[in-house]
């Protein structure tokens, strides 16, 4: 028999026993479905944040690339503040400061990033903060003061005024700390540090090293001899790595929830075609009694699973697309507002693909075992089959 | 070996079961049927009649002895040689027709031919012309469930014959049939065999039939124990020898009227 005849005699038993394909179609309908959406959500998600992620260091490597190792060391200094205030007296708030780190690339609403270098008193806001400090939109707001309340050892609260040079955009992974730049924050420190023992002042939290990105084996080099010096080496890209990995780690249990559909969806295949080669063993008989070959009775029914597996999971994907759309937007539209750039649910036609081809191979493989029975029968016994 | 022999068995054993439960269904069957001959397989059910003609026509596999189809030892086949030397040599008629009744007439006709890889045009243009055969072009969009016993019995004899087959096997042709309808089915198997050369094997218990058949072979108890024709001679049937010899045997007839033979009685 030749494949096309082959392909057509599958297509058409396939529709022999209409509702019982039916229930297997929507299993496999389900499993796909499922699948799609996980990985889907899976490539949203991780799309997201790669953006993220791509926004640091891309046009800085090249700053740094000329470097060999570590070339210089900052002190990564830290300063607690009591409030935040703008123009609005009434309006303080409670609020914390990160160092901003040269080479660090957040989306910003508008404005620019904190220079390190100036020796002015310069500071990035969390858009967060423009409706409570009463600044306005992000375009004003850039250019106006805002003052740190900062109390001092010896118990007095003093102002430190700083310029807003950029604002920055909702993210999940910026948080929202208020970057002001070295200038800014050794100004703070050096008012906070008034009155308190001189110790206190050389304590650092953390320390700033520069290094060559692009050599991930240096890198790595520089993290294990930070280890045996009992130091933590990590970049922000560990950070978001480590985040992405929990997030990595539920999709992968959504999809494993999703395999363990189409396992069942493969067993309602097996059944299927079970009992359609019960049926039909007369037919196999004949079919063989003519001249059939054991390989293309294999090939028959092996075709026949492939295509359930085909049908379930291109209704099951496309379903998915179409919902996974309409929940796309809905959610964007509402409580992931903040979240610029978030796509909840991408669906790339790789994805897509592969989920097609994955549960068609499922269903290859849940068909082998009735196909192979069907190939075995002897003739004889199929056509005595009562 | 003779030149025109279409099939030939060599000691045709078939046990089934171990042991205890050792059952002999054919105890050593030699054979030979020639191009163009009409040969009736009788016997009573369960007398091994059947497992004869699923031997000869390379359905099952003899537990011992061989079959030869025009000269060459099945045997030495592989399953989709076998498979593609059954489907190019051999017809089936069965007595429970196999049709696939949700199927076109014209469809069933043209299973073999797609099976054996035929084009489309092709097999549909020698599938009419089957049809046109047996007198059932009219039929041919038909669903085949929708015809009666005798229509159905010859839309199979369409099948059987539209792959040009050298050999016709039919397990109780007529068994399904009334009179009348056998009877037309006979005459057209008959003509077949009388306008086309197609040999015939019959297997029956319908002594009529049988007697319009060349040849007769009583099968009892998985043994030939009647074997008139040819040589004339009926050889001990418990012997295990290899082909009998048939040194020179009538050429098969191709009488369209059939002679009279000697009767079997069960």
């Amino acid at each position: 028999m030749k494949l096309f005849d082959l392909l057509a005699t599958a297509s058409s038993n396939m529709f022999r026993s209409k509702l019982r394909t039916l229930l297997t179609i929507t299993a496999i309908f389900i499993g796909a479905f499922t699948l799609t959406i996980t990985t889907g959500l899976g490539l949203g998600v991780s799309q997201y944040l790669d953006r993220q992620v791509d926004a640091f260091g891309a046009k800085d490597l090249d700053k740094i690339r000329e470097i060999d190792g570590i070339k210089s060391v900052a002190a990564y200094h830290n300063a607690s503040i009591d409030y935040v205030v703008a123009s609005d007296p009434d309006k303080k708030y409670q609020a914390s400061v990160t160092p901003f780190l040269t080479g660090s690339n957040f989306s910003l609403d508008a404005g620019r990033y904190p220079d390190n270098d100036s020796k002015d008193l310069e500071l990035m806001l969390p858009s967060t903060y423009l409706e409570l400090l009463g600044l306005g939109s992000a375009e004003s707001a850039v250019g106006k003061t805002v003052k740190f309340g900062v109390t001092n050892g010896l118990g007095k609260r003093t102002e430190v005024e700083g310029k807003i040079s950029g604002i920055l955009g909702a993210s999940l992974v910026a948080g929202t700390s208020i970057s002001p730049n070295d200038a800014l924050m050794t100004r703070l420190r050096a008012v906070q540090a008034v009155g308190q023992p001189p110790v206190a002042g050389e304590v650092v939290q953390a320390a700033t090293a520069r290094f060559d990105a692009a050599d991930t084996e240096k890198l790595k080099k520089i993290k294990e001899d930070l280890k045996k010096l009992q130091y933590e080496g990590m970049t922000v890209e560990d950070q978001i790595g480590s985040f992405k990995a929990v997030i990595n780690g539920m999709i992968a249990v959504l999809n494993g929830f999703a395999l363990i559909a189409l396992l069942a969806a493969g067993f309602g295949i097996i059944n299927t075609l079970l009992m359609s080669i019960q049926e039909r063993t007369k037919e196999i008989g004949l079919m063989k009694a003519m001249g059939m070959s054991p390989k293309r009775i294999f090939l028959l029914f092996s075709m026949e699973a492939v295509m359930l597996g085909f049908w379930g999971s291109l209704l099951g994907s496309l379903a998915a697309i179409g919902v996974g759309t309409v929940v796309n937007k809905l959610v964007i539209e509402s409580f992931l507002k903040d979240l610029v750039g978030l796509q909840l649910l991408t669906f790339s036609p790789v994805s897509v693909a592969s989920v097609i081809l994955l549960v068609m191979a499922i269903s290859f493989l849940a068909g082998t075992m009735p196909a192979i029975r069907a190939a075995r029968k002897n003739p004889i016994d199929s056509l005595r089959y009562e | 070996m003779r030149e025109d022999a279409v099939l030939e068995a060599q000691n045709l054993v078939k046990t089934y079961g171990k042991g205890d439960s050792l059952f002999t269904a054919l105890g050593g069957i030699d054979l030979t049927i020639r191009q163009g001959e009409k040969v009736a397989i009788i016997g009573k059910s369960g007398s091994g009649k059947s497992t004869l003609m699923h031997l000869l026509a390379l359905l099952d596999k003899p537990t011992s002895g061989a079959v030869f189809v025009e000269g060459q030892d099945a045997a030495k086949l592989k399953n989709g040689q076998l498979g593609h030397l059954r489907g190019q040599k051999f017809g089936f008629v069965f007595q429970q027709f196999f049709l696939n009744g949700h199927a076109s007439v014209l469809e069933n006709v043209i299973l073999p031919l797609k099976i054996a890889g035929v084009g489309r045009a092709e097999r549909k243009r020698r599938a009419l012309e089957a049809l046109k055969q047996v007198e059932l072009d009219d039929k041919a969009k038909n669903k085949a469930k929708d015809l009666s016993g005798g229509q159905k019995q010859r839309v199979v004899i369409a099948r059987a014959i539209v792959g040009n087959p050298s050999v016709i096997f039919a397990d109780e042709p007529t068994g399904n049939l009334d009179t009348a309808t056998g009877q037309r089915i006979e005459d057209l198997l008959f003509s077949l065999n009388a306008n086309q050369g197609i040999t015939l094997i019959v297997v029956t218990h319908d002594a009529d039939l049988a007697a319009r058949c060349d040849r007769q072979i009583h099968i009892q108890d998985g043994r030939i124990v009647d074997h008139p024709e040819p040589p004339a001679a009926t050889r001990e049937p418990k012997a295990p020898e290899p082909a009998p010899d048939q040194p020179d045997a009538p050429q098969p007839p191709r009488r369209p009227t059939p002679r009279p033979r000697r009767k079997v009685h069960l």
